[in-house]
């Protein structure tokens, strides 16, 4: 999979009102970046710009991917609900993009998908009847399927508790690897443990954070992932207080 | 199973309270029976006239059904079709709601005109006035798809006639179970009034004759075979839906 590098620069703005100014964000290829900042700030809307979404934004700049050729069709986006459809089967939600565009559903590779995912057994499940951790696993085999090479992930673990969270951290490093991904959290740890670049986004632009030298995803006990998360969290705090 | 015989014999009581209270209305206020007649009078003569009501009542019923199915499938149609084109939105739109505002009842005498006293102008009448709650109900069901879905269709690059097939409509459904309810309510009334206007079968007629001839008995016989009607229609409905929207159990 070619996946593009991507770069952001210039204004965004929220109809009249200057969101983030001089942006100057460079998203690698293949790898993870992770947008953190506080609520508000404008990180779900710059997912919503990559993505090629509407919205009453508009960025005074541009948006471009490496291998200059347009971003539509080729991002896939997760977002913290999972989007299931409620009255559908497992195996059907996962499969709904080809039915969307009229294509016949792949259900070999779909089951295989389920079933690395640890979701074999609840193929024909509803999506009420599952786990909030299970739900999102659906959504990561839904986004999966779909072979874009840019993938947008909205806080896609923020509704879960800690502990499956880590484990969907580290399933969705491992799944997602050679894409070019787009991370939007507003969880310290969750952005020193998976990015491979991090921004924290303000009003005022993108700063660049150092991260720790290990290749994510990085133990949540190690030390220096600790320490970030400690500076990181500082920073946040301050920015909420000012 | 425990549930539907404590509903079935809540239902019951109620009944028989009901009957109570009718029966002590015409004890206590002596009216005669040709103003008021007591149960046992209507049971009579709903079974004197068991044939002739049944007779009526096939053919309230059949036009009941046809005009229900014909209106569903016409709203639904229009529905769909309004939801999928936005030109029809912009030119069919006002004309519905410029055409709920007409009352349906007011044009009874119209059709009875146009189609005739047989069963074409029921069938018209149900038809017209089960239309637009049908329409309206789905139509709104089928806008109101959640933005995530919206979102998830569009980076997937649904087509619009697949988005509304696998999106949209199983969205909808819930919506258009709540517009089919109100149709099943408003049937019965509908199929009535044409027959009122102009017919000459069919219970709505059988209760106008018996008034005309003082038959309050019949009358009272003819409206609690209307109302049987009714009541099963809707409780028929009500157990398919359950049926089709029943929570998933788990695995098939």
């Amino acid at each position: 999979m070619n996946a593009p590098a991507l770069h952001i620069s210039g204004d965004l703005w929220l109809g009249q009102v200057a969101l983030i100014r001089n942006l100057g964000l460079d998203f690698p290829a293949g790898q993870w970046s992770c947008l953190l900042g506080p609520s508000g700030v404008g990180k779900s809307t710059l997912g919503r710009l990559v993505a090629g979404l509407a919205g009453p934004f508009h960025l005074q700049g541009e948006c471009r991917a490496s291998d200059a050729v347009p971003l539509s069709g080729r991002v896939a986006m997760m977002a913290q609900d999972g989007q299931l459809l409620p009255w559908a089967s497992v195996l059907h939600n996962v499969t709904i993009g080809a039915r969307l565009r009229g294509q016949a559903p792949d259900t070999a590779r779909a089951r295989a998908l389920l079933a690395e995912l640890g979701l074999g057994g609840l193929i024909h499940r509803r999506p009420a009847t599952l786990s909030g951790g299970q739900r999102q696993r659906v959504a990561l085999a839904r986004t999966l399927i779909e072979d874009c090479p840019v993938v947008v992930l909205d806080e896609p673990f923020s509704a879960l508790d800690a502990a499956t969270r880590l484990a969907m951290q580290d399933l969705a490093a491992r799944m997602l690897a050679t894409r070019t991904v787009v991370l939007i959290t507003h969880d310290p740890l969750e952005a020193v443990r998976l990015a491979d670049k991090a921004w924290l986004l303000s009003p005022d632009g993108a700063c660049a954070l150092d991260l720790p030298e290990t290749p994510p995803p990085r133990s949540y006990n190690d030390k220096a992932t600790l320490a970030m998360q400690g500076r990181l969290l500082a920073r946040l705090h301050g920015m909420h207080a000012a | 199973m425990n549930g539907s015989v404590g509903g079935i014999v809540r239902g019951l009581l109620a009944l028989g309270f009901g009957l109570a209270l009718w029966q002590g209305v015409v004890w206590a206020s002596g009216v005669p029976a040709f103003i008021l007649p007591g149960p046992a009078r209507v049971a009579e003569s709903l079974w004197n006239n068991a044939g002739m009501l049944a007779q009526n009542a096939r053919f309230t019923v059949v036009n009941l059904l046809t005009g229900l199915a014909a209106g569903v499938a016409l709203g639904v149609a229009t529905a769909l079709n309004l939801a999928l084109s936005p030109g029809a939105r912009l030119l069919l739109r006002p004309l519905l709601i410029f055409a709920q505002a007409v009352p349906v009842f007011a044009l009874a005498p119209v059709i009875t005109l146009w189609l005739g006293y047989g069963a074409p102008s029921k069938i018209v009448m149900v038809m017209l006035v089960i239309y637009f709650p049908v329409t309206s109900a789905f139509f709104d069901g089928l806008m109101r798809l959640p933005a995530p879905l919206t979102d998830m269709a569009q980076l997937m690059r649904a087509t619009p006639l697949r988005r509304l097939i696998w999106l949209q409509v199983p969205h909808a459904l819930p919506s258009l179970a709540s517009g089919l309810r109100l149709a099943v309510v408003y049937a019965p009334f509908a199929v009535v009034i044409g027959e009122w206007v102009g017919s000459s079968r069919g219970l709505g007629y059988l209760m106008l004759m018996a008034n005309g001839r003082g038959q309050t008995d019949l009358m009272f016989a003819s409206l609690l075979v209307l109302a049987g009607l009714s009541l099963t229609l809707f409780f028929i409905f009500e157990a398919v839906i359950r049926r089709l929207t029943r929570p998933d159990q788990g695995e098939k």
